[in-house]
């Protein structure tokens, strides 16, 4: 809504700095987001450059003997894949569908086309107008939300499941992902936007340090390509584009539907075959060619005004299928993801005051996905405390951590677990992530078991395969005076 | 058919049904919230919810940014950061480590009004978050090495929040044209010249003046039962005495005697217009109506895709690239409307306030139509239900109400009087509040990040 309240509410640490539990603040509508004082941009902006990151953070979850809900899964009619979880509890139903449409799927010349293909799904549908698409949604207080990363595009949907509302938002959402219509008019004022809104982050210190940082680290993997495109790609697209686009990698074989709430497995099953039966039957798969993702050590330093330095170190980092996912997950908590009690926050921030938010994390995506470290400092401590981070992260990786170190983090992981499960909204991610993943059902189940078994040594080991320090791309912008080389 | 608008049928349904979620919404979600005061004046308000075996606990002391003065800006925030920092029974980075151990989670906020603390866990762990809350309530220790170090680590998170945020800043130096006297002039996060001045003694005066069981509501939510918080509450708040607590200075915003102007420059590509109106806040729940028509009025304007200020600026004359409103009704101080825009490419700022000026007019000729008001409460209706999701959020709502002086139940009754909003009420408010001589206008006028004047640089050089 308003930017106005921006200042109203400051947290103690930022959310930004808890790679961990960023989605659970915006569940919980937390820190960012009070009642009244929502601050709609900062969200968004949190959602874009963080976008790959909610897909990661679903992933991070956990649990023992602690109760799981009940998966239900299967394949509908239409070549969908279907999981769902029944709760009473609370009149309202989650849906969301997901296709492997991400912005990987895009070239240098096409980038953006994933990503507006997905943004324009709601922007005229099977006999309805954009404006009577978001006209019916808000008349029954329904929900439609979106979202792109590098591996793929989900619609999704909240809504009170009293038939009379969750049948009219099942109808707008099943017209809007089977039969988007694309118009051109809507097409250009969207490009216009998009294209006002990337100038404007080439001018954010933290905007242009992210799209440095995907170029060093994935150099021509795909996954470089900035997920909104960039002004002279967004430029070219046309609505043929989008067309192409949404008729290949937007078919029903390819789709995950994830259904949590109030309805029964009959009702639900018969939502997944609705959302899917007019999607494309082609089965033909379009994936990625595996590239070895390697990098040798570099140094970006640009300026730019602002009175931080914004840097960030990192390197392709893991894959989610990688069978050191939970050492390097665990061993991440100890070194940056554990919030106040990570090494990063205690040498950078307790102890010597240098930076408000430091943190660490892996993307793990199809592919690998980056690991990242990120703080803001002010310029002129800018150097002190980039070495400072390395030689965290040197020691970390030639030593791991101590055996206290990582009882501390399993015993925060699996003793928070039931807080990664404890909403409808929190639920519906797990099961759109492991659909999409091919993860397994009693991914749940198993989390503090996986969790519980890793030990010191096999974190030392995951992170000597993953991580080399001497081989880390490094970004500065806005670093200190007379030092900029670009 | 879908997008039919609503027949005489339907619409009956429709409140027929809404009646009956209202119903609904109010029995389940506001029935089990019990509340007790302990001797000491802590007020203890607990929200049972079962469907998860966890808990949030939150304590919300009644002191914010508004009640600091000049020269002292940001302490209150400052010494939200201290109440990390340790006491006798549990040095120093032991209160994360214990809740971290614990599979906790935990964190603290800062607003105008109120300071706020908070951990969730597994149910099971109450007992040990009410032992370290109720520890640091009292026994804080505050030395000026943790002070000189913290304060820095909150002068970078200005830099990063503010500074170096364009519309922070312009919504910072706004602030300081809206308000002639009243404290929300001032920034949350305090002056930097203030935040370099303060000292540990500043925190310690602070913390003795506010930080009181007399001073504060402790919420309780998740999977617990009411009668046993109030006794654990009571073991471990219990204890603390209460403070005397001196009568609060109130401050009266003087009127406004014309409209005011302002342009901030700052490093940035788009150009952004906001406008704020001084308006009312909710003082008394059932008389009330003002506030009530104004919340409407914010939603028909942006509370939806398809909201007016969306529709008419930025889809359909398309010279906004974004536009939105808000407005809110709870507040310890007076409130704003605000309406803000960015042009698209090749419109101004002055092209935008003269649209956003088109549709205040037209509100204020020919009000809101009766499906827009339907809209609104369809949504208002819908996301009481959707708050039942996140328990922390009912936490918090029932905080925000305690520490703001309305109550928790005032929620339920502010629902009703949504619902029961007349578009002849919302064309009311908006002539009477929506005035210029009651509002301030700020622009941001975008710099290249060079420094130099746009004329002279196309932006491409990065020199230094």
């Amino acid at each position: 809504m308003v930017t106005k309240t921006l200042n109203k509410l400051l947290c103690n640490q930022s959310a930004l700095s808890r790679a961990r539990s960023l989605l659970a603040y915006l569940n919980d509508m937390s820190c960012l987001s009070l009642r009244g004082f929502a601050h709609i941009d900062l969200l968004a902006t949190l959602l874009k450059r963080f976008g790959q990151l909610m897909a990661a953070i679903f992933f991070l979850s956990s649990t023992t003997a602690h109760a799981t809900p009940t998966i239900q899964h299967w394949q509908s009619v239409s070549g969908a894949k279907v999981l769902f979880v029944e709760d009473h509890n609370i009149p309202m139903l989650d849906v969301s569908v997901s296709f492997p449409a991400g912005s990987s799927f895009d070239s240098t010349d096409s980038a953006g086309v994933a990503s507006m293909t997905q943004q324009l799904l709601d922007a005229g549908a099977a006999g309805l107008s954009e404006d009577e698409i978001s006209r019916s949604m808000a008349d029954i207080g329904a929900v439609l939300g979106s979202s792109v990363d590098q591996d793929k595009a989900s619609v999704s949907l909240r809504t009170l499941s009293n038939a009379t509302e969750r049948d009219k938002a099942l109808d707008v959402m099943s017209r809007v992902l089977q039969q988007p219509t694309f118009p051109e008019a809507i097409l250009i004022r969207e490009k216009a936007r998009l294209i006002a809104g990337l100038k404007e982050a080439e001018t954010k210190p933290e905007s242009i340090a992210d799209k440095a940082f995907q170029k060093a680290v994935y150099g021509t993997h795909p996954y470089a390509l900035p997920v909104s495109g960039d002004v002279a790609s967004v430029e070219k697209i046309t609505v043929q584009d989008l067309k192409d686009f949404y008729h290949l990698h937007y078919t029903a074989h390819t789709a995950v539907v994830a259904i949590m709430g109030d309805v029964t497995r009959v009702q639900a099953e018969a939502i997944a075959q609705q959302l899917t039966e007019k999607l494309s039957a082609d089965k033909t798969t379009v994936t990625l060619h595996n590239e070895e993702l390697k990098i040798a050590a570099s140094e970006q330093r640009i300026a730019h005004p602002a009175t931080q330095s914004h840097i960030v170190i990192g390197a392709p980092g893991m894959a989610r299928s990688d069978p050191d996912y939970f050492a390097l997950y665990v061993g991440n908590h100890i070194l940056g993801g554990g919030g106040f009690t990570s090494r990063l926050m205690n040498e950078v921030r307790e102890k010597k005051g240098l930076a408000y938010s430091v943190y660490s994390y892996f993307i793990p995506l199809k592919q690998p996905g980056a690991f990242e470290i990120g703080l803001q400092t002010k310029k002129e401590q800018a150097d002190e405390a980039l070495q400072l981070v390395r030689n965290i992260l040197a020691e970390f990786i030639a030593k791991g951590p101590t055996e206290k170190e990582l009882l501390a983090a399993k015993q925060n992981i699996i003793g928070g677990f039931p807080l990664r499960i404890d909403s409808n909204s929190k639920i519906i991610g797990y099961l759109s992530t492991i659909g999409f993943y091919d993860m397994p059902l009693t991914y749940l189940d198993d989390f503090t078991r996986k969790v519980e078994q890793v030990s010191v040594a096999q974190v030392k080991a995951a992170f000597a395969r993953h991580i080399n320090p001497n081989a880390m791309a490094t970004i500065i912008v806005g670093a200190p005076e007379g030092k900029e080389n670009k | 058919m879908l997008i039919k608008p609503l027949g005489l049928e339907n619409m009956k349904t429709r409140l027929f049904y809404i009646a009956l979620l209202l119903a609904w919404s109010l029995t389940s979600a506001q029935a089990e919230i019990f509340e007790r005061t302990l001797a000491n004046g802590l007020k203890v308000v607990v929200k049972e919810d079962h469907r998860a075996p966890v808990i949030v606990q939150q304590i919300w002391y009644k002191a914010g940014s508004m009640d600091e003065r000049t020269g002292k800006t940001g302490i209150a925030h400052v010494l939200e950061h201290m109440m990390f920092k340790g006491t006798k029974a549990v040095p120093m980075g032991e209160f994360s480590k214990r809740i971290a151990a614990a599979g906790g989670r935990e964190n603290a906020f800062t607003s105008t009004d109120y300071t706020a603390y908070f951990q969730q866990l597994h149910k099971s762990q109450l007992p040990l978050a009410m032992k370290l809350e109720s520890d640091r309530m009292h026994n804080l220790n505050l030395t000026a090495e943790e002070f000189g170090k913290e304060v820095k680590v909150v002068m970078e998170e200005r830099r990063m929040r503010t500074d170096d945020e364009p519309q922070s800043l312009m919504n910072e130096v706004m602030n300081t044209a809206i308000y002639q006297q009243h404290p929300y002039q001032h920034p949350v996060i305090g002056w930097m010249s203030d935040l370099e001045e303060l000292t540990v003694n500043d925190a310690r005066d602070w913390y003795k003046r506010w930080y009181a069981p007399n001073n504060a509501t402790l919420v309780i939510a998740g999977d617990v039962n009411a009668e046993e918080v109030f006794a654990l509450a009571k073991k471990y708040y219990g204890p603390i005495p209460k403070s005397i607590q001196p009568p609060r200075r109130h401050f009266t915003e003087p009127a406004q005697l014309g409209i005011k102007r302002l342009v901030v420059k700052a490093p940035a590509e788009l150009p952004q217009l906001v406008m704020s109106y001084h308006t009312p806040t909710v003082q008394n729940l059932s008389q009330d109506w003002k506030p009530y028509a104004l919340e409407i009025l914010a939603g028909v304007l942006d509370g939806n895709q398809s909201a007016r200020l969306n529709k008419h600026l930025v889809r359909e004359q398309q010279i906004a690239s974004s536009a939105g409103a808000g407005y809110d009704s709870t507040a310890r101080g007076p409130s704003l409307f605000t309406l803000e825009a960015t042009p698209s490419t090749g419109k101004t700022v002055s092209d935008v306030e003269t649209a956003l000026r088109a549709e205040i007019a037209l509100l204020i000729k020919d009000g809101v139509s009766e499906e827009e008001l339907q809209r609104i409460r369809a949504q208002v209706m819908a996301s009481e239900v959707y708050k039942l999701d996140s328990l922390f959020y009912q936490a918090m709502q029932i905080g925000q109400m305690e520490s703001i002086g309305l109550g928790y139940g005032a929620t339920a009754v502010m629902l009703k009087k949504l619902q029961a909003v007349t578009a002849e009420q919302v064309q009311q408010v908006a002539q009477e509040f929506l005035q210029d001589d009651n509002l301030t206008v700020a622009t941001l006028d975008p710099q290249p990040l060079s420094g130099k004047p746009k004329h002279q640089s196309a932006g491409g050089s990065h020199g230094h």
